[in-house]
């Protein structure tokens, strides 16, 4: 151990602690239990039923490959950051995955420098795991972290189902880089992204997945050198497109069926895409057309006078419809959008996830042809190929597994999402219902008083 | 059809008491036949023709039977209706439906030949029948009982009248309404009230056109989703069956915007009656200020003649006139030609006033007739109106309620899937 202590930030309402390293400022005896915590409600800790965390710090995993960065002596049990001080009220009692952590993104920030402008975004974590050092953390990265951590993933985990991170640019429409809307759209799935890794079952017990959730920006920053070099990865591609190249011949039957439902989900998810942007763009354009349709009935009970009440309650009634409209409009770029487009990135994952799958499997291949031809090296080569031949299996096994998993949530995701956009459209239909009926009431009305006033 | 009756059927059963109609009877335009012919020109023509069909109704049973059934083309229609203006001026004259389709919204055709249109325009000329029918003075006009009764020459008949001579000119009204100094103040704010209406109906139907096409797209791209949940469902186990009849309902809900816009272009049809009704107010309030122009005129013409037969016969002139300039210069007249000039001023005078009584008397008639039109024209107006709306709305329940029934539907689908 060296001297450097690390200190586990922890959540705190002032000003983000993000930028430079103020982490590193803290000294060894943070264990004075100065920040006054006690009071805080940590609403969304969820803590499981029976508590076994270990407060002994011995059993505290390192959560960094650079030890010198942790220190593990610092933290005390004695710290009210140990989730045993805040034991949450709250049980969910039908939960069956009992939830450890916690993750939000949000607070979408502006940095400026001399060479570039870019967005970070506040990246909060609360668990109960042990491995973690502390319940809370708080720190801020920027897409470009995002970028690296899923690279990290992929690498680990070459055929599982890795989530899919937003769009580095948008194709067509927006110029503008930091645009609000593109920037809270972003946000959002990038909150998606994460919980969905944090979902999951492997996944969210990777190293990477712990730097990237704790670490602050500069210790991310040397985490990130460690990795494979530039010159190994863009070998891996190389022979990814090499071995794509080359082609499978022994794909098992139910990894080709696999491609081939990857190949019209894809292709129809798209469409799906497509029609819903195309109904929202509609919609808007209604709208449009309708706020300037009410006011038209009000001009026009300016000039009658026995009409003056009817005309201004249709022109009423429009008015309300056209809210119904912004409500309809806004409910289905919030539930249906997000989640089919999520989908369509999901398609493309789910294309490399296979093609990956393929290479390893093609490596395979490739060594066992050149053991029918080389006669030498072929105890060498045997050996690999075993070697191999685990790997294939695993990738294998762990892609099925994977696909179980994605396939139940793609079902479970989209039919929530469209039957949320069916009850948003009933209740659209509803409010415009009441509104009109209403309007046949006040006119009955009317009629009625007429016909008593016509009446000898 | 159904809803064409529905709307027109209150005046179906009108009453017409007068010299042709001895009996209820109802009318109706009850077909639409395309036909080819030639023209003025002698070139070929489509168009298309309308069937009218008179029945007459025995008082005791109720039971109809058919009088008379003759075909006519919309421009005898138009004929008909350009004799009743000129016979008619101090009435607000019902409208014919447009001659060509406006305000269209992209899926409508404007073509004349659109079956459409056709029927759309079928039901307008019933409408315009049974407002002529139903009105106290029109119904009972020989023009209009030939129209009904007689098929042949009925044109040559209507031209006999000389109504397009008698026609005032689109000049004259135009000078009048510029240079009438005093109208009624009535006739004035009717004029405005007409322009008014006239642009505030003309927009509303040309923002209603828009948001129908808007409301178009939205439920037809609904469609699209029909086909691909079908062809999704084909790669699905256990979503297949839900996105399958989720997509049916997608079709179904594409398909009723067809049948809800047709509805609406009804009540846009009822709108484009009083759009044009706006300028039949207007036709009345010209023929006021032509009238009350020309009284102007006489009297001015009048009041200058008798200040002329003063001057002379005092001799003093107080007013420019040609005479006394070219008696300056020729020498005065005699006082035997002065002595016939009066006389001749006296009689012009006299006639004058004659006639300045007859027009006042025919301009106090004219605004006491027309304005009791125009009272029986804002009553008809206030209860057609108000009962396009209310059908409107009802339209509009109707249109909600498709669309719960059928995301009521897609819902449990898409629940089960």
């Amino acid at each position: 151990m060296d001297g450097e202590s690390w200190v586990p930030q922890p959540f705190s309402p002032g000003p983000p602690g993000g930028a430079g390293g103020g982490g590193g400022s803290g000294g060894a005896g943070s264990g004075s239990g100065e920040s006054p915590r006690d009071g805080r409600s940590a609403a969304v800790l969820m803590q499981p039923e029976v508590l076994d965390l270990d407060e002994d710090e011995d059993d505290l995993e390192v959560f960094s490959k650079d030890a010198s960065l942790m220190d593990m002596n610092s933290f005390s049990p004695m710290m009210p950051t140990s989730p045993l001080s805040m034991i949450n009220q709250y049980k969910f009692e039908d939960e069956p995955d009992l939830k450890d952590l916690f993750i939000t993104v949000d607070d979408p920030e502006s940095h400026i420098t001399t060479i570039e402008t870019f967005i970070t975004y506040r990246v909060t974590t609360k668990t109960s795991r042990g491995e973690f050092d502390s319940s809370e953390f708080e720190v801020r990265r920027r897409y470009q972290d995002f970028l690296w951590l899923k690279g990290k993933l992929e690498e680990a985990h070459p055929t599982l189902i890795i989530p899919p991170l937003p769009e580095k640019f948008i194709m067509k429409g927006m110029v503008e880089r930091f645009n609000d809307d593109f920037i809270e759209t972003r946000r959002k799935a990038l909150h998606k992204f994460l919980n969905r890794i944090a979902d999951h079952p492997t996944l969210t017990f990777n190293e990477d997945f712990k730097v990237f959730l704790t670490a602050q920006a500069w210790e991310l920053s040397s985490h990130k050198k460690q990795g494979p070099g530039l010159l190994s990865r863009m070998g891996q591609t190389v022979r990814a497109v090499a071995s794509s190249v080359r082609g499978v011949k022994n794909r098992p039957d139910e990894f080709t069926e696999m491609n081939d439902y990857v190949g019209t989900f894809s292709h129809e998810i798209n469409l799906i895409d497509k029609i819903s942007h195309r109904i929202y763009k509609e919609e808007k354009e209604y709208l449009d057309e309708m706020r300037e349709y009410g006011p038209t009935y009000t001009w026009w009970s300016a000039s009658e006078e026995d009409l003056v009440d009817s005309l201004k309650v249709v022109a009423s009634c429009i008015d309300k419809c056209c809210k119904a409209t912004e409500r309809r409009i806004f409910d289905l770029s919030e539930t249906l959008l997000p989640v089919v487009h999520e989908y369509v990135l999901y398609s493309e994952i789910l294309m490399g996830v296979m093609k990956r799958r393929d290479q390893i499997q093609a490596e395979l291949d490739s060594k066992v042809e050149a053991l029918n031809y080389k006669k030498v090296e072929k105890e060498l080569l045997t050996e690999e190929i075993g070697k191999l031949e685990d790997k294939v299996e695993c990738a294998n096994n762990a892609l099925k597994a994977d696909w179980g998993r994605w396939k139940q949530n793609m079902q479970n995701d989209i039919k929530l999402a469209f039957t949320e956009m069916a009850e948003k459209n009933i209740s659209y239909y509803e409010q415009c219902l009441a509104t009109w009926e209403s309007f046949l009431t006040t006119q009955t009305d009317l009629r009625l008083e007429e016909i008593s006033e016509d009446k000898p | 059809m159904s809803s064409c009756l529905k709307y027109v059927s209150c005046r179906q059963h009108m009453t017409t008491e007068g010299n042709f109609w001895s009996k209820k009877i109802e009318i109706s335009v009850s077909e639409a036949e395309k036909r080819t012919g030639r023209n003025a020109m002698n070139m070929q023509e489509t168009y298309t023709a309308y069937l009218i069909e008179t029945r007459s109704v025995e008082p005791s049973d109720g039971q109809s039977v058919l009088t008379d059934s003759l075909w006519r083309r919309y421009s005898e229609f138009e004929l008909l209706r350009n004799y009743l203006l000129v016979f008619y001026p101090h009435i607000v004259v019902p409208p014919l439906p447009e001659k060509r389709a406006e305000f269209v919204w992209h899926k409508l055709s404007a073509d004349n030949m659109d079956p459409d249109f056709v029927e759309r325009r079928r039901i307008g000329l019933e409408n315009f029948l049974l407002r002529v029918a139903s009105h106290s003075v029109l119904s009972e006009d020989k023009i209009f009982y030939l129209f009904l009764t007689q098929e042949n020459n009925w044109k040559e008949t209507v031209n006999e009248t000389g109504f397009q001579l008698k026609a005032d000119s689109r000049l004259k009204a135009l000078n009048a309404t510029f240079r009438v100094k005093n109208p009624d103040k009535r006739f004035t704010e009717l004029k405005h009230y007409g322009d008014e209406l006239q642009s505030v109906i003309s927009h509303l139907l040309r923002v209603r056109a828009r948001v129908a096409d808007r409301l178009y797209g939205v439920y037809k791209v609904h469609g699209n989703y029909g086909r691909v949940f079908s062809e999704w469902s084909a790669i699905e186990k256990e979503m297949g069956d839900g996105l399958q009849s989720a997509g049916h309902h997608m079709d179904v809900y594409a398909a009723s915007i067809d049948d809800i816009l047709e509805e609406e272009e009804h009540y846009a049809d009822q709108l484009k009656e009083y759009l044009f009704y706006a300028e039949a107010l207007r036709a009345v309030c010209r023929k006021h200020e032509l009238m009350q122009y020309d009284l102007e005129m006489a009297a001015q013409d009048l009041a200058s003649k008798k200040q002329q037969c003063e001057e002379l016969a005092t001799g003093t002139v107080r007013t420019f006139s040609l005479k006394g300039m070219t008696s300056k210069l020729f020498g005065q007249e005699t006082p035997e030609q002065r002595e016939a000039r009066i006389k001749v001023l006296e009689e012009q005078i006299s006639e004058g006033e004659e006639q300045l009584k007859c027009k006042n008397l025919e301009g106090r008639e004219f605004v006491k007739a027309a304005w009791a039109d125009i009272e029986r024209f804002k009553e008809q107006k206030n209860h057609d109106l108000k009962e396009a709306l209310i059908s409107y709305a009802v339209m509009q329940i109707s249109m909600c309620k498709k669309g719960i029934q059928v995301w009521t539907n897609a819902k449990e689908c898409f629940s089960k899937m």
